[in-house]
This record gives C-alpha cells, sequence and structure tokens, in this order.
C-alpha cells in the first residue's frame, strides 16, 4: 500500500532537512520526499493529513527491557511493543535482562520470533557474558549471525579483566558492546543518588563516583582495545566530561542517557514513593544540566528509555525494598519534547538525531533516514497535544512512572513501520 | 493507592514542621507532664480511641512510652511487633496496615527499619500515622522530648550550641534533632568520623567537625548517640577501641564540657562505647529525665493529633 505524509514538517536530520513537505511511501519504502503535486493520490495513495504535525524519522529505542522471556507478569514483547508504538517508536532494541538470560543464538531467535508479529521492529541484545554472570565470553560471532545488535550484561561487567576480554572479542565482528558504567562495590546498597537530598530522605546514597570509576575503566579499556563501546545510560557531570576527552582523544566510545536523567533531579525524588527509585539515580541539578549540554552538544548521542516495567506489587513498597527501575516507553517523547524541545533547551532535530540517526548508526540498523529508498519507518509528531500522563489506561504493563499525573505537550501522533501504519492518535493498529 | 477518606493529622518528621508548631506541642508536655505526679495518672482524651503501636523493629523503650502514652490518654492500646526476620522485606506492609486500619485503628504508631514507610502508610490508611522512627529518616518524638528536654533545663533552645556526637550517618535521631534545633534556633555541629558523616549537611546549615575536644569545651548540649558494633562489620570504623579514642564521653572529656552543659543521650547506651558509666550518674546528664520526658511528649503529640491541638502537626 502506498500512503502520501501531505503537508508535515518533515525533520530528517541525517538529510539536514526541516521544511514543510510531502513524504510519498510505497512498497515499505521512501519513494520520494517533496511538493508533490496530486499524482500519487490519483495513483491511489492513501493520504495522512500530516499539516502543522512533524514528519520524523523512526524513532529507535537504543535499550529497553520487553519482559520476555521470564519476566511476563512485567511486561510481555507484545505490550511493550504497543507502549513503544504509542510513545513514538517504530523499533525498540531490546535488553538482554530476561529469564533465561538472552545468551546464545537460541535466546536471539526466540526473541525475533516471538516479536515477528508486534507492531513495532526488535532487534535483540544479547548479554555480554554467559548468564550475564561477569565472568565468561558469549558467542559474539554467533550471536550476531543469529540476529543480536549488541552485547549488553545487564548490571555491568564489574571484572576489568573480563571487560577487557568482552571489547577484545566483540571487535572482531564490530559487535557494540553497551556496557552499563556501574562499580558495584562503590554504589553499595544505596538507592539515590548520595547527596544532601538523600540525607534529607534517610535513604542510602549511590555516589556520582560509582558511575564515574566505571566510565573511566571502561574508557580506557576501549582505548586499549579499539572495540566499540557504548556505555549506557550515563547520568553524572563527571561522566559526561570523562566522555568529552575520550572523544577528543579518538576513543572509539559512545554514551547514552535517558529521559527521566534528562528532566528530574534528585529533589523530586519522593521517599514514600519507589517509583522514584532508578539506577543509575536522578542526579543533581548540576549533572542535569550538563547531560543537556551534552545531548545538544552530542557528547551524549543517544537517548533511550531504558524502560524497566515492574508489576504493582513490586513497586508498590519501601523504597529500600523495591526494585530499580522506570516504565518510560509511552513517555520518554513526551516528557522529553515538553521539558526540553518546546522551552527552546534542545533543538527538534537534534532530539530526533539522538533517538532516530544514532541509534540506527551505532548499532548498524535500517532506519534513521527519510531519504528515498530508506525504509519507511516513520514517527509523526504532534507537539500541539496535551495530555495527562496516565499509566492504568496505558499500554505497558509496567506503570511505575513517577511522572504519572503530569501534563505533557507534545505527543507522538502516528508512527509507521515499513510502510504500514501501526499507531495513529493513540490507536495501535492491527496489522 | 487511594487516599484517606477523612482529613488526617499525621506526624512523620520535624523537617519542614513551623517553629509555633513545634512550641506547641513542647507547651502542650508541660502541661501533660504535671500529671505524672498524680496519683491518678488518667486524663480521658482519648476514650474509645484505638491506638496500635505497629513495630517493625524491636524497641522495648520507644514501644513502652508510647504505650504509656497512650493508656494515660486512655486509649485503647494494641501492640503489633512484627518480627523482621518472619516477613520477607516489604512484604505485607501495606496490607497489613490496611488490616490493622480496618479493624477500628484510629492512631497507628509505627517503627520501621525503611525510611519513607509512616508517610506510605499515610498515604493508605484511614488513621493518624506517628512515626516512631523510619530507617535512617526521622524519629521526631525523640527530637522533640530532647527539645522539650533542653527547654526545660535551659528555658529556651534559641542561641544555644547543640553538638551532637557519633554516627550521623545512619541516624534518625541525629535527622529529626538537627531539623527541630535548626527549626528552634539552635547552633547544630556533628561530630563523628567521616565515614559516618552523611553528605551535604553543611549546605542544611549543620557545621561538621572530626575533632571532639575542641568542640566540647564551647556546647551548650552534647547529645551522644548510639554506636552500633555492626558499624564495624559494615567497614565504617576500625574498632572500638579506635572509636572510643576519639569520640567516646570518657571521664577525661567530661572535664572539657563546661559545668552548665547538657548531656543527652537517646538510649539505650553503649556503655564503655559512645559513654563511659561515670556519666549517668554526671549532674549534667538528662539521660533518665530524657525517658520521662518522652512519655509526656507523646501525650502531648497524641493529643494534638486528635482534634485537643486542632490542625497543624501534620509535617
Amino acid at each position: 500500500m502506498a500512503w502520501l505524509l501531505k503537508g508535515g514538517r518533515v525533520v530528517d536530520p541525517a538529510a539536514g532537512v526541516d521544511q514543510v513537505m510531502d513524504v510519498l511511501i510505497e512498497n515499505g519504502v521512501i519513494a520520494a520526499a517533496g511538493h508533490l503535486s496530486g499524482a500519487p493520490e490519483a495513483a491511489g495513495a492513501r493520504v495522512l493529513d500530516c499539516t502543522g504535525k512533524v514528519v520524523a524519522p523512526g524513532l529507535i529505542d537504543a535499550g529497553a527491557r520487553l519482559g520476555e522471556p521470564g519476566f511476563e507478569h512485567r511486561e510481555t514483547i507484545a505490550t511493550a511493543c504497543e507502549a513503544a508504538a504509542v510513545g513514538g517508536f517504530a523499533a525498540v532494541c531490546a535488553l538482554p535482562e530476561t529469564n533465561p538470560v538472552v545468551d546464545d543464538p537460541g535466546g536471539v531467535r526466540f526473541v525475533l520470533e516471538a516479536s515477528a508479529r508486534a507492531p513495532v521492529r526488535v532487534y535483540p541484545m544479547a548479554a555480554a557474558t554467559r548468564q550475564a554472570a561477569g565472568q565468561r565470553l558469549v558467542e559474539a560471532g554467533l550471536l550476531k549471525r543469529a540476529g543480536a545488535v549488541a552485547l549488553a550484561d545487564p548490571g555491568g561487567i564489574q571484572n576489568g579483566g573480563v571487560l577487557r576480554r568482552v571489547l577484545e572479542y566483540a571487535r572482531m565482528f564490530d559487535l557494540p558492546v553497551v556496557e552499563r558504567p556501574r562499580d558495584a562495590s562503590l554504589a553499595g546498597d544505596g538507592v539515590m543518588h548520595e547527596g544532601a537530598a538523600a540525607t534529607v530522605r534517610g535513604l542510602k546514597g549511590i555516589p556520582a563516583a560509582a558511575e564515574e570509576a566505571a566510565v573511566a575503566r571502561a574508557v580506557i579499556l576501549a582505548e586499549m582495545t579499539g572495540a566499540r563501546l557504548h556505555l549506557a545510560p550515563v547520568s553524572t557531570a563527571g561522566s559526561v566530561e570523562l566522555v568529552r576527552r575520550a572523544k577528543e582523544r579518538g576513543v572509539p566510545v559512545t554514551a547514552g542517557t535517558t529521559p527521566h536523567h534528562l528532566t528530574a533531579v534528585d529533589e523530586d525524588v519522593e521517599a514514600h514513593d519507589a517509583r522514584w527509585k532508578v539506577d543509575p539515580p536522578l542526579r543533581t541539578e548540576a549533572d542535569r544540566e550538563a547531560l543537556r549540554d551534552a545531548v545538544r552538544d552530542g557528547v551524549v548521542d543517544v537517548i533511550f528509555t531504558d524502560h524497566a516495567p515492574f508489576a504493582r506489587e513490586e513497586w508498590e513498597l519501601e523504597f529500600d525494598a523495591a526494585p530499580f527501575g522506570i516504565s518510560g516507553l509511552e513517555t520518554a517523547l513526551a516528557l522529553l519534547l515538553h521539558d526540553l524541545v518546546l522551552p527552546g533547551r534542545l533543538p527538534l532535530a537534534a532530539l530526533i538525531e539522538r533517538m532516530s540517526v544514532a541509534p540506527a548508526r551505532l548499532f548498524g540498523l535500517p532506519g534513521g533516514s527519510l531519504a528515498p529508498g530508506a525504509p519507511a519507518d516513520v514517527t509523526v509528531i504532534d507537539l500541539q497535544a496535551a495530555r495527562i500522563v496516565d499509566p492504568e489506561s496505558g499500554r505497558s504493563l509496567g506503570r511505575n512512572t513517577p511522572f504519572a499525573g503530569r501534563r505533557l505537550t507534545g505527543w507522538a501522533w502516528a508512527v509507521l513501520v515499513g510502510g504500514r501504519l501501526v499507531m495513529h492518535e493513540g490507536r495501535v493498529l492491527d496489522a | 493507592m487511594n487516599p484517606s477518606p477523612r482529613r488526617r493529622e499525621h506526624l512523620i518528621g520535624l523537617r519542614g514542621m513551623p517553629k509555633e508548631c513545634i512550641e506547641r506541642i513542647l507547651d502542650t508536655a508541660a502541661e501533660t507532664k504535671q500529671i505524672f505526679g498524680r496519683a491518678v495518672k488518667k486524663l480521658p482524651t482519648l476514650r474509645g480511641q484505638v491506638m496500635v503501636n505497629l513495630f517493625y523493629e524491636p524497641s522495648t523503650r520507644t514501644r513502652t512510652s508510647f504505650e504509656l502514652a497512650g493508656k494515660w490518654m486512655s486509649a485503647d492500646v494494641v501492640n503489633v511487633t512484627v518480627s523482621a526476620s518472619s516477613v520477607v522485606k516489604g512484604e505485607s506492609l501495606i496490607e497489613t496496615a490496611q488490616t490493622i486500619a480496618a479493624l477500628g485503628a484510629d492512631i497507628v504508631v509505627v517503627r520501621h527499619p525503611a525510611a519513607g514507610v509512616p508517610r506510605l502508610l499515610s498515604r493508605v490508611i484511614d488513621a493518624s500515622v506517628i512515626n516512631a522512627g523510619d530507617g535512617m529518616h526521622e524519629h521526631p518524638t525523640q527530637a522533640l522530648l530532647d527539645l522539650f528536654t533542653i527547654r526545660e533545663a535551659k528555658g529556651t533552645v534559641r542561641g544555644l550550641h547543640v553538638v551532637l556526637v557519633g554516627d550521623i550517618l545512619h541516624s534518625r535521631v541525629a535527622r529529626s534533632n538537627i531539623w527541630g534545633l535548626l527549626t528552634m534556633g539552635a547552633r547544630v555541629t556533628v561530630v563523628g568520623p567521616p565515614t559516618l558523616i552523611p553528605p551535604g549537611l553543611e549546605s542544611l546549615g549543620v557545621r561538621v567537625r572530626f575533632d571532639l575536644d575542641a568542640v566540647l569545651p564551647e556546647a551548650d548540649v552534647v547529645n551522644m548517640l548510639r554506636i552500633q558494633r555492626e558499624r564495624q562489620k559494615d567497614g565504617l570504623l576500625p574498632d572500638v577501641r579506635e572509636y572510643r579514642a576519639f569520640f567516646a564521653l570518657t571521664e577525661e572529656r567530661l572535664r572539657l564540657l563546661r559545668p552548665d552543659a547538657l548531656i543527652l543521650h537517646p538510649g539505650p547506651a553503649n556503655l564503655g562505647v559512645e559513654i563511659v558509666p561515670q556519666v549517668l550518674d554526671d549532674p549534667r546528664a538528662r539521660i533518665h529525665e530524657q525517658v520521662t520526658n518522652g512519655v509526656a511528649v507523646r501525650m502531648a503529640v497524641l493529643y494534638m493529633l486528635t482534634g485537643g491541638g486542632g490542625r497543624g502537626v501534620a509535617a
């Protein structure tokens, strides 16, 4: 089927385009962009009137937990992919925080098969070590051949010697290693950012150094091995500075951060509400400013959800007892538009670059472009739409978001995947 | 989580509580304390009301103090002690509290090892919640009784230099004291090893010092916090000998303290660790008076939460 996306403001950072025009989709790919006359309609293309909307390359979430296999009470691939579509994503990269851990080609194939009928594309990531236990190498080559787009241990690799070997080995296959920078010995049993806000709340702190020490070590090992290292999430000003300096030296390092770290801070944390509990923790104002600058300047390459859905009985607990994580697929884009783009803190093109172009480049994925011939993955955004975040009416089974009740302006309006309209005005459409 | 159908007053912490409110509690405590001299120690205020002491941590002192306070106010007092080992952490907190509220509790006094639990309960149950200590967060009635004891001995809290000594990091008593003392216009210094001092205190208006001997001569009040022996295991302290050498209130250090200074301890004391036994007999010590005052202050809080004092204890 052919689609004509008519009269939208096309923002295609890869081509440096930001202008009102039409986009024609045929046979699942972008056929043409420009001021197209009535010909496509005459030829039978269905028209999506995008007047007043933003037409962007489909957003790609560079890291989300989809629940399967093993945690279906938290999320399923089906619910996560519907949530992703509603949130404006055309694709998600699935973190291997699963049971069993996706650490072999069979696991990768399971994720691919289970998501074959999902509304959005799913790209599996595999653990960087067996069982994500941080000790033995995984079959990086076979995993890549099966479809894994990156290696990532959910808790970060604690042993420096192991991280070195993982990087060294992955380099042979040009497979990016996604390292969660977290020195567990420094993080201890902390539950929020270490600082005055934690002191006042009586909660144990996770110092910025727990992340920064791990960033420094990982950067040094990336430099030593020449492997592609992606640090995600980074959350502190110190991490940003380490990444900036590494990039200046030419180290093959990239970094990602999350919507919550870009919008919320430790002072927002409510000790009686474990929906604020996330790792890395929400940091200080100064850290948030540094992260915003880094996202604008491109020192931080990617914004991803780090989507971590939990069942109500898991998070409706004492702060100390609840798990870390925020359910973010449905709110990520709206939070960033509302808090960063609309107030003028981040150009819209930069946001789309960090959420579409950069993830596609980083993991070697199709998408991230509206150039003729590119797959027709498109996100259409309504910058005027205002809605209140209501997790109870959301698609994700994980209702654990501290942003519930916030009124946000700027939401995804439609998503096309491979030329198929999968989401329109908040509804997920059947294949 | 549904909000309480009725507007209830709670006592969660001293941070953010207005000065007038603290003063009103202390004034009320001065009155409730007067009944201690009577033959019949009973006020009818809470007749027909159910008060539940929901304790997730063992505490003979605080629980007994609340129990007496409730009984002398004529409440029906029920003690529920939930052994930490018998529940998976966090397993059924909300359900347990809702059950207790459904049984008709008007006041729930809660102690819990996790910060934030009293506030959490206040959002999900229809009863007045009193924080009897939550993790490292707050222990407001302990700080109120400390303030009461100081005011009783000194006439005022304003302008006094109060020194808190010991494990500030893990201490809810220290935190509640700090917020209450600052609100009441005291100068606050904390002294302890750096591994037991939480970050950011200076930015909150507290002086941090490591040399107890230098601070003691300029203290109006010194509050010796309890040192848990587990801190050694946690790798935060070398050992008790080292701690004693630098932070215990010893006989030599008693001589550094001014004659009109006060010595407080929230109890139970580890004799030979943070204080030596001689401190208990020192005329400047108010440690036994604190226990008595604790009942008076808790009676005052009960009185005010249940309508006697009007609104305003909701911080």
